[in-house]
């Protein structure tokens, strides 16, 4: 659809108007919209969070990886952005610069100074954990029929089994 | 999959009992601490493959969790929506877990809980699992000791996600570090009734805590029930996050009586008047919706509280407040009942409860 105004670029804003009880409906691109005075900019979603995204937001606009995904479950920041949530363990890592300045703002502060449990055997859970992980990617490779990808990492996990 | 409440030790609702501190204006103490497991994506993120697999993982590693010897497992992703609703109902599953907020047609794949007397584990929740346990009362320390154990007993037998910096990791970053929520279920009538209530609540947040509703966030706050609890996880220490919270809980507790002394000196015979009452009405209903009962029975709890009207044990009005609730008045008729069906079953549990229970002329 294109711009009602300019009739050249898309329009992207859809508004509906009513004067004097007749119903119209006006469409416009951003440029044409933003001259008529209209706010295009989308609103802060209405969260709990809502402060809190806004920041990522606001900082992730400011970051070059805004598209830059977890390599192990493929969250992007983008992803976080809009849902709020982390998509694994390994998302602290891979947006750790990100996530140290939100911890921050929202609890006052990035160290943990509560429990810590070590664990039955740190090498058990070391490699339960490493295998996990690649039962996970497996079954990510066989279902994208990467099946030589597949095959190595049968071989990885047979070796730590 | 059938759901039998007897299964469940006490039914998971030990709490109810009415023992423990201050147990007339605080009804529970809950704990709350959010972990995952290693090596999986968070639960929003997994595959259901991934999500089976976390919960199986818990299930045959519960029996070596001395906590959760005897606890019952439930696949809460395999109850119908009455057995869903009711475990809501209980606490023991959020609204999530059980699949309410997505028109209760499924709780998502791979949920379930592990219940004993007054501790629970949710799995798959938004994190992989959710510890919980309460306590009757105001009893912070005591569930915080308990749900200390739990938790280093369940990381003895399953790998935790964890940073050396950031310390347990969770979906949300707000949770992250302790995955702790300390939180009262609190019953503040007084200061509702002489409008302090909005000043208390405003105070609460500078003091770095939060409130919710009786179901937790996003529920309404229905017959003067509060969950007051912290909101800051990272940088301290669960205890002081917990003694933070009870600090200001004492305070809480203060004025309330206070605002309950006010009531009796300056509009007594009113409030006796109005809680005679809504004893008559309960006492007496044939029809009651689920609101009304619940501002009744605050009314009845009030009371009690003020030894207005004597021979109401809490338990009976923490039993009233549990067992009123639609889908366990659907539970114990055996089918599930329309919203005017319930208004009736609910009138007749009542009148039958405070029959039996209350001490009281008739």
């Amino acid at each position: 659809m294109v711009c009602d105004t300019c009739r050249e670029r898309d329009a992207v804003v859809h508004l509906t108007q009513i004067v004097e009880s007749v119903v119209s409906q006006v469409h416009l691109c951003e440029q044409c919209a933003a001259a008529r005075g209209i706010e295009t900019t989308v609103a802060v979603p209405k969260h709990p969070l809502g402060d809190f995204l806004q920041a990522v937001q606001q900082q992730a606009t400011q970051l070059p990886g805004d598209a830059a995904r977890c390599a192990y479950c493929g969250t992007s920041l983008r992803d976080f952005r809009a849902s709020g949530r982390l998509g694994c363990a390994q998302c602290y890592g891979a947006f750790e610069q990100s996530l140290r300045e939100l911890l921050r703002r929202v609890h006052g502060s990035t160290r943990h100074a509560g429990w810590h449990h070590e664990g039955a055997d740190p090498d058990v859970m070391e490699r339960e954990a490493t295998l996990e992980q690649l039962r996970t990617k497996l079954a990510r490779a066989v279902e994208g029929e990467a099946f030589e990808d597949a095959a190595t990492l049968r071989d990885q996990i047979r070796g730590l089994e | 999959m059938t759901l039998d409440l007897t299964l469940l030790p006490d039914g998971g609702l030990q709490w109810l009992i009415g023992s423990g501190e201050h147990a007339g204006i605080v009804l529970s103490s809950r704990i709350r601490l959010a972990r995952n497991l290693a090596g999986f994506a968070f639960p929003t993120r997994a595959r259901e493959g991934e999500r089976l697999r976390v919960l199986h993982q818990l299930r045959t590693a519960a029996p070596r969790v001395p906590s959760l010897k005897d606890a019952a497992f439930v696949r809460v992703d395999e109850c119908s929506a009455l057995e869903r609703q009711l475990l809501h109902e209980r606490h023991l599953v959020s609204r999530e877990l059980a699949g309410l907020d997505r028109g209760g047609q499924s709780a998502p794949t791979g949920a379930g809980v592990l219940v004993t007397g007054d501790t629970g584990v949710m799995v798959n929740e938004e994190d992989h699992l959710r510890l919980q346990v309460f306590r009757s009362g105001f009893d912070i320390p005591g569930a915080l000791r308990h749900a200390e154990r739990l938790d280093a007993e369940l990381a003895a037998v399953v790998p935790y996600a964890w940073h050396q910096e950031f310390g347990f990791l969770t979906a949300c970053p707000t949770n992250t570090g302790t995955g702790l929520r300390a939180s009262v279920l609190i019953h503040l009538p007084g200061l509702v009734l002489t409008q302090e209530i909005g000043k208390v609540l405003q105070g609460l947040q500078h003091m770095g805590l939060t409130y919710r509703g009786l179901y937790g966030e996003g529920s309404d706050v229905l017959g003067n029930l509060f969950q007051i609890s912290n909101q800051t996880t990272l940088g301290r220490s669960e205890d002081d996050l917990a003694d933070q919270l009870v600090r200001v809980v004492r305070k809480v507790i203060e004025r309330e009586e206070e605002a309950r002394n006010v009531l009796a000196r300056d509009a007594g015979y009113i409030i006796e008047d109005k809680l005679w009452r809504a004893y008559g009405t309960l006492r007496h209903a044939r029809n009651l919706p689920a609101e009304e009962a619940m501002n009744l029975l605050s009314g009845l709890r009030l009371a009690a509280g003020m030894q207005l009207i004597s021979g109401l044990s809490v338990y009976t009005l923490n039993k009233l407040l549990i067992f009123s609730q639609s889908a366990h008045l659907s539970h114990a008729a055996g089918h599930v009942l329309t919203d005017g069906e319930a208004n009736l079953a609910r009138a007749r549990y009542v009148r039958q409860i405070l029959a039996n229970e209350a001490r009281l002329p008739g």
